[in-house]
């Protein structure tokens, strides 16, 4: 009888032990996976919260001398990143000009941030679009790293909350841009 | 399948096909090694029980006898095998082309590739290789390796330690090398027993029965191979981890500062001076004259800064931690970080100085200006009442589709402009375009033109900053593996069995490679006895 005894504890200890070895590799893989998703989560994605930057706006069109996301709080903003450069940006950019005022008055900024290198040549740009929404000049680029912006142009749509409701790489069109600018409304 | 009490007495776990003592085959489970069509013996694993089998299944169980399938694990390489091929097809999400009309996935492969582009999307190939399946899939061959290694190792640990010198006759006999020998004295066997002893055999001995061994570490060898494959699998995926890994790559202009990318604005570097240096030896100038420019130097001078910035954007507070030069091959450290010297380009320009001269005699000059390409200012006024408006400048001008002058890239590789001059008391300017090479008076009846006089230039620094903290992981876990191979490769085990049976002498031996030298083993420790030289049974296999 003492062998039936021993061949259970036998077949007990085996289950712990399997169990125990099945628990540690599953545990690393779900490490593996979550720290790789970690990873990501420094690319901020729908549904994160917008991180906050502040930078200098050199469009004179517009009274705002620096531009801080977190104070547009309570407006829908329409983060833009585009440089003169850019053939699409450019494209897009009456488009952004012909909602902006009827949608300011809706309650939402376009922010179109500059990734130029000289000032002057946002300026002509300026001028030749007859911009009037803030321009905020990322010299260093520090702004575009913080938000992992690949190509440009790359334009992240912000609820009033301050969420990324929508990323939008690539150009946008009129009725896209209209479409999306009516989800971040206050 | 039930426990089988062996005839010698042993008791064999479930699935054992050859008893661990005495090695007699087990009626019933010789299928599972293939004994059954085989005049020889299977001697994989030593004929021990792998896929343990118990009759309460629990659900731990049934996942362990799942990966305990050598079977499973080679069909999860296949599949990996095919995953990874699959993600070859078309780009992967981040290379898709910079130019392309739509750079969102979601359209991209649709647009360019048409259904199978869609289908390739949907199914997640555009991000493979970091994608939540792959990585498990990979995970899953690592479970495979340890719970098949463990599911063998130690059953096969546990038969080699608990083998008896006696072994059943049908054992011995169907050994690839057996003999029967008759009128085999005692002095005989003590003879051969000391030969096999001097030629470092371990000798175990129970009534009369030999068993000679030696090299069962040899044995070890795979499972030693298994655990170096694991640790580099476990170095990979620390690999992907922030805490393991960091890799970003900088240009930096010569005068300028750049925020290091992927340091939450930590640190910036500063790009003091870049050096690129040329063989000018007198002694190669016949080689150099043939080879053209070769290079011998790329180095950089930099200041590293730690920065204190209240918000992303903001005007940061930097403070010097690192002032060097970085060479390539000779990389600089800076707290966690290592900067490399990874590339260059040469001659960007970064001033130009423009003369206004008049336009039928250049040598009439009305005075110059300077423009710095990198900050120009809107309009230049010179002392003598000229007055120079930039009405356009393009850093990189090109022509585009439509024949529109426009700007390539940011950078001034090939800067030019439309300036607006103004002479003095006149309030209707002159137009002209200048570039590299080129000035154009637009309406053809200017008096006064533009030539450019002098210019700077200045180079730019790529700098790549990393650190990987997961290499002497790998280290460790190549070393091991090279261990475990040489361990299995180098040496054998080999077994030597000499058992009296009713009168005769029956010798069987077997080894995991290298049967001629166990065969030159054996007959140098039977020389000069009546014990008959073991013959070699595998051709028996073949003709039956």
């Amino acid at each position: 009888m003492d062998k039936a005894e021993a061949k259970k504890r036998k077949k007990r200890n085996r289950l712990i032990y399997r169990s125990i070895i099945l628990a540690v590799m599953v545990g690393a893989i779900i490490f593996a996976v979550v720290s790789n998703l970690q990873e990501d989560k420094t690319i901020y994605r729908v549904g994160d919260q917008a991180p906050d930057f502040q930078l200098k706006q050199i469009n004179k069109n517009n009274d705002q001398e620096t531009i801080t996301l977190s104070e547009l709080r309570g407006k829908g903003v329409m983060l833009n990143f585009w440089g003169t450069w850019c053939k699409p940006c450019e494209k897009e950019m009456p488009y952004m000009q012909e909602l902006y005022p009827e949608y300011k008055e809706k309650g939402i900024e376009i922010v179109a941030v500059s990734l130029d290198n000289t000032e002057l040549v946002v300026d002509r740009f300026i001028d030749k679009y007859g911009l009037t929404f803030p321009i905020p000049h990322d010299k260093t680029e520090e702004v575009r790293d913080l938000y992992k912006v690949g190509p440009i142009p790359s334009t992240f749509f912000i609820s009033p909350e301050g969420e990324i409701v929508e990323i939008v790489n690539g150009a946008l069109s009129l009725e896209k841009l209209e479409g999306s600018l009516n989800k971040i409304l206050p | 399948m039930k426990e089988i009490k062996c005839e010698c007495g042993h008791v064999n776990p479930i699935g054992t096909v050859l008893c661990e003592s005495c090695g007699k085959p087990i009626e019933g489970n010789q299928h599972i090694d293939g004994n059954d069509k085989k005049r020889l013996l299977n001697m994989r694993y030593d004929g021990t029980a792998r896929r343990s089998q118990t009759f309460n299944k629990t659900f731990i169980d049934k996942v362990w006898a799942f990966f305990s399938s050598v079977k499973v694990g080679v069909w999860l390489i296949v599949l990996a095998l095919i995953a990874s091929i699959l993600g070859t097809i078309f780009p992967q999400e981040q290379y898709i082309p910079i130019n392309a009309p739509n750079r969102d996935p979601a359209v991209f492969y649709e647009a360019q590739y048409g259904i199978f582009g869609l289908i390739y999307y949907q199914l997640g190939f555009h991000n493979l290789y970091s994608s939540v399946w792959y990585m498990i899939l990979i995970a899953l061959i690592g479970v495979s390796l340890v719970i098949c290694s463990l599911d063998r190792f130690l059953p096969l640990y546990k038969a080699l330690k608990i083998q008896k010198p006696k072994k059943h006759k049908t054992f011995l006999s169907r050994q690839r090398l057996y003999s029967e020998s008759e009128n085999v004295t005692d002095e005989e066997l003590k003879l051969v027993k000391e030969r096999l002893a001097k030629m470092r055999y371990d000798i175990t001995e129970e009534n009369g029965n030999l068993l000679a061994e030696k090299g069962r570490f040899s044995r070890w060898g795979p499972y030693v191979n298994h655990i170096g494959l694991i640790i580099i699998l476990i170095a990979a995926i620390l690999r992907m981890t922030p805490i393991f890994y960091f890799e970003e790559y900088v240009w930096v202009r010569e005068g300028e500062t750049t925020v290091i990318p992927g340091t939450d604005g930590e640190y910036y570097i500063e790009n003091i001076d870049f050096i690129f240096d040329v063989h000018d030896d007198e002694k190669f100038a016949e080689a150099l004259e043939k080879e053209g420019m070769v290079p011998s130097n790329y180095q950089t001078d930099l200041i590293v800064y730690r920065a204190d910035t209240p918000l992303p954007g903001a005007e940061p507070e930097l403070k010097p931690i690192l002032e060097d030069s970085v060479q390539m091959n000779k990389p600089l450290e800076f707290d966690k970080f290592t900067i490399y010297q990874s590339g260059y380009q040469l001659n960007e320009f970064s001033s130009m100085t423009f003369a206004i001269q008049e336009k039928d005699n250049e040598e009439n000059d009305f005075g110059s200006f300077t423009i710095d390409l990198t900050n120009p200012e809107s309009e230049y006024e010179l002392d003598n009442g000229f007055r120079v408006v930039i009405d356009q400048y393009y850093p990189d001008y090109y022509l585009d589709e439509n024949g529109v002058p426009a700007s390539e890239t940011n950078y001034p590789r090939n800067p030019a402009f439309v300036f607006l001059v103004y002479p003095p008391d006149e309030n209707a300017p002159e137009i002209s375009f200048v570039g590299i090479g080129r000035n154009v008076d637009a309406t053809g009846e200017n008096n006064y033109k533009l030539g450019i006089q002098d210019f700077d230039m200045r180079d730019v620094s790529g700098l790549s900053v990393k650190y990987d903290r997961s290499l002497p992981f790998f280290g460790i876990g190549a070393a091991i593996f090279m261990i475990g191979v040489i361990q299995g490769m180098y040496w054998q085990h080999r077994r030597i069995w000499i058992n009296p049976n009713n009168g005769k002498v029956l010798l069987a031996a077997h080894t995991n490679k290298n049967w001629f030298g166990i065969k030159k083993e054996i007959e140098i420790a039977i020389k000069d006895t009546n014990i008959t030289m073991v013959e070699d049974q595998q051709e028996l296999d073949k003709s039956s």
